[in-house]
């Protein structure tokens, strides 16, 4: 046991799904357009632009309180924060201060082996990116400096944690669900490559069992989550050493390099920012009414972990099952059309299919999830008839597969298929009989070595069995007539 | 000079052509700019091109605009696509607006024609338009005095008959003091019914753009062209206008007794001035009453304090990165510093610095915060006032146009001349200067009309009719 505790704050920026940017009408340009392609007066900071809020933005906002089980502000203002910087073209982000859109919520993260844990959330609010700076050119240092305004503008919600985050591994969990959270809902893409998901960690080591907390240290340029789990683990250890050979830890900014796989100080507490927040005059207050909540809510509808619990509940789904398929939104829904036409007894068949079948082929297509439950991809019906069909052994696995491309490609029902393709599963007890000693005939070695006390041998046989039948043998029943023809 | 009623009229009636309109404007510029110095810019060739477009479209028997054929100038701070805006400041010297201000777009949209852009106190920082980092403005009633300001080239180009409406722009009475000192109308609308989009910001929660005119009917006529709801601007106010028939019998003005005290620095001419205008509407039936504005001592204060906490973060946007002046430097910050340091003019300096001091962490509350709370009194001590006044009178300036230098080494002297301008801004109130007679030594006084908000057509109507019985 360490003799120090780990105390962990994130604040997470999160890009908002939006067409176009927070306070102008500009297209959000994909992360590899050219240069300065998307920008207008508001967005470069001309003379006598003004903003314009986005109305989706703040919609998407309202979501993200629902999701985060916040309380979302009737009224919330923006707040200019001040600063100078070549890629902040008005020379302050718009963002929100003391009074944010959203305050006081929590997120419960799933802890290993097993158990969980509310992380509460301070706050989320709206933000708007700024530019992007590029000191050098490929790996070619410049001796000047390019900025791209094409970021500057783009929607963001910030949310911060309280620090009740104790580990690396707890922060890996609250950043997946969050991120899990952002995308169910249709907040965020959260693609950490294009830059739409970036997190800041807070991080202060205290002697345990104390309240005292030591200097807080922030760690920034984290570009995946496993970054943030690495960059944890380091700055636990650097400070733990600092503390048990005496040192304090002094407060600090601290940069991720990713290659040496350590941090180092960027700035220290001199150099902090007054940022001169007041209230944007050229933005009246937000107001959210109780409607504008409400039908957020209503759109969001089940939370994963509301979904995942329903599923074990009604249709007596075990946890890693329920897991899978709340992972995301899509494959949930494709989990609940499909048990709308069945009953729950197949309810463990139609989440193999799924989570086997169905995934690999959505895959394989390149088949995005909000098109899961489209003509591109089977029908519940036929997803549904055709679990009933494993469940009640009419048919294999090996044929389930079969049809289940057949139907996903035609759209006919599984039944037809069965027939047409004529693979029905056989249990007609002469039949397998028949196959069986066929199987044994042109196996003699390995029916031996069977004899002999191997089990594996067994495997040949049944092999070449289900090759004869075509796949369609029964392989419960094929199995038990080879070992009582060997056996005899 | 034609007013801009007149001309509108005739244009019309096409008994005359814009082209003509304007020939005649700028051969009286030609002829005496040069002495008054309103102007940084005529436009003359897009003007030519706009007042031939204008005849056109007459001659093709198309419905005409409200300001057809009318020349109209523009204060320098107002964004034209294609022309050069400075704001006064040398940090401008060069920039072409990419876009066209919603004001502006409003008046070509009505037929009239851009003449020029005039001069002004840097970034509409000023009362004398002694600050303008290009040249002195003259008062074309007397040039040996200031203009005021901060839109004194405006006010100057409407009184020197250089065209019949010009553009300005009001944060504490930088439209209402120079049209006093001028002798002409000038209007500072309600805040949130004419577009601020396009109006380089001074301090955002105070500005509003509004117009100079020869005569009240021309002002009205600006107004009405001017004031729309705009989506591009987020504090634009969707509302109808109070369109509210009065009877001057029944019309209550009120006289704040704070402003007539001897406080206010105001001159006995300007008082005296004051008094035949209060006789002149008691004899036209209207009643007299004393009103209380308590909060209007700090009124002062608290607008130095926001203005210029709203302007150190609205002209941060000048650093000399993407357009206008910049200066090399050894590090980011000292291209910052010298881009800032050699560009800005001594009061705009002075600003930034008292709004970034009043906005830094530790003092936010003791200043930024606490004049928001004067501002809020300030606010409600018109809504008291106005339950029993139907306007409120009061001097525009405490006194005429000054001489040149006289108050520009004393900054606390030169901003004493709005403290009965700036109170109307800090509530959003609409407030009109209209002339009012002369000085001994000709020059010219104003009186100050203040209505709630969106109760414009009253306002005009009184002035009217008060002019009408004289």
């Amino acid at each position: 046991m360490s003799k120090f505790e780990t105390v962990i704050g994130l604040e997470v920026h999160a890009q908002l799904n939006t067409a176009t940017k927070m306070f102008c009408s500009c297209q959000l340009a994909d992360y590899m357009a050219p240069a300065n392609s998307s920008i207008c007066p508001v967005c470069t900071g001309q003379p006598g632009a003004l903003p314009v809020t986005n109305s989706k933005a703040v919609e998407l906002g309202v979501k993200a309180g629902a999701a985060l089980n916040c309380h979302v502000n009737g009224i919330s203002v923006f707040a200019r924060k001040n600063y100078f910087y070549p890629d902040l073209p008005k020379s302050y982000q718009i963002s929100q201060f003391d009074r944010p859109l959203c305050e006081a919520g929590s997120v419960e993260i799933d802890l290993k082996p097993s158990g969980s844990k509310t992380i509460r959330v301070a706050r989320a609010h709206l933000e708007e990116d700024a530019g992007k700076s590029l000191h050098a050119l490929g790996s070619r240092a410049l001796d000047y400096t390019l900025v791209d305004f094409n970021r500057c503008g783009v929607p963001l919600i910030e949310i911060v944690s309280e620090p009740d985050i104790n580990s690396a591994d707890e922060a890996y969990a609250y950043l997946t669900e969050l991120k899990r959270l952002m995308q169910w809902a249709g907040i965020s893409q959260c693609d950490m490559e294009k830059g739409e998901l970036r997190c800041d960690v807070n991080i202060s080591l205290k002697a345990a069992g104390t309240q005292e907390l030591g200097h807080k240290v922030e760690i920034k340029n984290l570009n995946s989550f496993k970054a943030v789990k690495d960059a944890i683990n380091h700055e636990i250890g650097r400070q733990t050493s600092m503390l048990e050979s005496g040192e304090t830890v002094a407060q600090d900014t601290r940069l991720w390099h990713e290659k040496e796989q350590k941090t180092v100080s960027m700035r220290s507490k001199e150099m902090a920012h007054d940022y001169r927040y007041f209230p944007e005059p050229d933005l009246v207050p937000l107001r959210i009414t109780e409607d504008r909540l409400e039908a957020a809510k209503a759109k969001i509808g089940e939370l994963p972990r509301a979904r995942k619990a329903r599923f074990m509940k009604d249709f007596g789904l075990n946890n890693y099952d329920a897991a899978v398929l709340t992972s995301d939104r899509y494959l949930s829904e494709v989990f609940d059309a499909s048990m709308n036409k069945t009953t729950k007894v197949n309810a463990k068949a139609v989440t193999n299919l799924i989570a086997g079948e169905f995934l690999a082929r959505a895959n394989e297509l390149k088949i995005q999830p909000e098109d899961y439950l489209s003509p591109k991809t089977i029908l519940p019906a036929n997803l549904a008839e055709l679990a009933g069909m494993v469940t009640a052994g009419t048919t294999g696995p090996s044929a389930a597969k079969t049809i289940f491309a057949a139907s996903w490609e035609t759209g006919k029902k599984p039944e037809i298929l069965l027939r047409e393709l004529g693979l029905a599963q056989v249990s007609d007890t002469a039949q397998i009989e028949a196959w069986a000693k066929e199987a044994i005939e042109a196996n003699q070695g390995a029916a031996q070595d069977f004899k002999n006390g191997s089990e594996k041998a067994l495997g040949p046989i049944v092999g070449a069995m289900m090759k004869k039948s075509k796949g369609k043998a029964n392989p419960k029943l094929a199995n038990e007539m080879i070992k009582r023809l060997l056996a005899g | 000079m034609l007013t801009a009623t007149e001309t509108v009229e005739l244009v019309k009636g096409q008994k005359l052509t814009a082209s003509a309109a304007l020939e005649t404007c700028l051969k009286v510029i030609d002829e005496r700019d040069g002495e008054i110095g309103a102007f940084l810019e005529v436009f003359t060739d897009s003007a030519r091109a706009q007042a031939a477009a204008v005849d056109i479209k007459a001659a093709s028997g198309r419905k005409m605009g409200l300001l057809a054929g009318v020349p109209v100038a523009i204060k320098d701070n107002m964004a034209y696509a294609g022309h050069r805006m400075t704001c006064g400041s040398k940090i401008l010297e060069g920039y072409i607006s990419p876009y066209t201000a919603t004001a502006v777009q409003r008046l070509i949209d009505e037929d009239a024609v851009i003449i020029g852009r005039a001069n002004m106190d840097e970034f509409a920082m000023g009362s004398s338009t002694e600050n303008s980092a290009y040249q002195k403005t003259k008062n074309p009633v007397n040039p040996a005095y200031v203009p005021g300001g901060s839109s004194g080239g405006s006010a100057a180009a409407v009184a020197a008959g250089f065209c019949p409406i010009a553009l300005g722009s009001d944060t504490g009475g930088s439209i209402r003091q120079p049209a006093a000192f001028c002798g002409v109308y000038g209007l500072k609308p309600t805040y949130g019914l004419v577009s601020r989009h396009g109006l380089t910001a001074f301090a955002s929660s105070l500005d509003q753009i509004g117009p100079f005119a020869s005569t009240v009917k021309d002002a009205e006529l600006a107004f009405s062209a001017l004031a729309a709801h705009d989506p591009k601007d987020s504090t634009s106010i969707e509302r109808p206008m109070m369109e509210r028939p009065f009877n001057m019998r029944s019309l209550r003005v009120g006289l704040p007794k704070e402003y007539f005290s001897d406080m206010t620095g105001l001159t006995p001419e300007v008082a005296a001035a004051m008094e035949k205008v209060k006789s002149r509407l008691s004899s036209a039936g209207a009643r007299m009453l004393e009103v209380s504005l308590p909060n209007s001592v700090y009124a002062l204060a608290a607008y130095y304090i926001i203005s210029s906490s709203e302007a150190s973060s609205n002209l941060g946007r000048f650093d000399g990165i993407r357009y206008g002046a910049s200066v090399k430097g050894s590090s980011l910050a000292d291209v910052y510093r010298k881009t800032r340091g050699q560009n800005f003019g001594p009061e705009v300096k002075r600003r930034i610095m008292l709004g970034a001091y009043s906005l830094s962490s530790g003092y936010y509350d003791a200043y930024y915060l606490k004049a928001q709370r004067i501002r809020t009194l300030i606010k409600q001590d018109f809504d008291e006032a106005f339950k029993t006044a139907d306007v409120i009178l009061t001097p525009t300036a405490p006194t005429t146009a000054f001489k040149f230098g006289e108050k520009i080494a004393d900054p606390l002297a030169m901003y004493l001349s709005d403290i009965f301008t700036i109170p109307c801004n800090l509530a959003g109130l609409a407030g009109i200067s209209f002339p009012t007679g002369k000085s001994q030594n000709g020059l010219p006084i104003g009186a100050q009309l203040l209505v709630k908000p969106f109760n414009e057509s009253l306002m005009f109507g009184v002035i009217k009719e008060l002019e009408h019985a004289a």
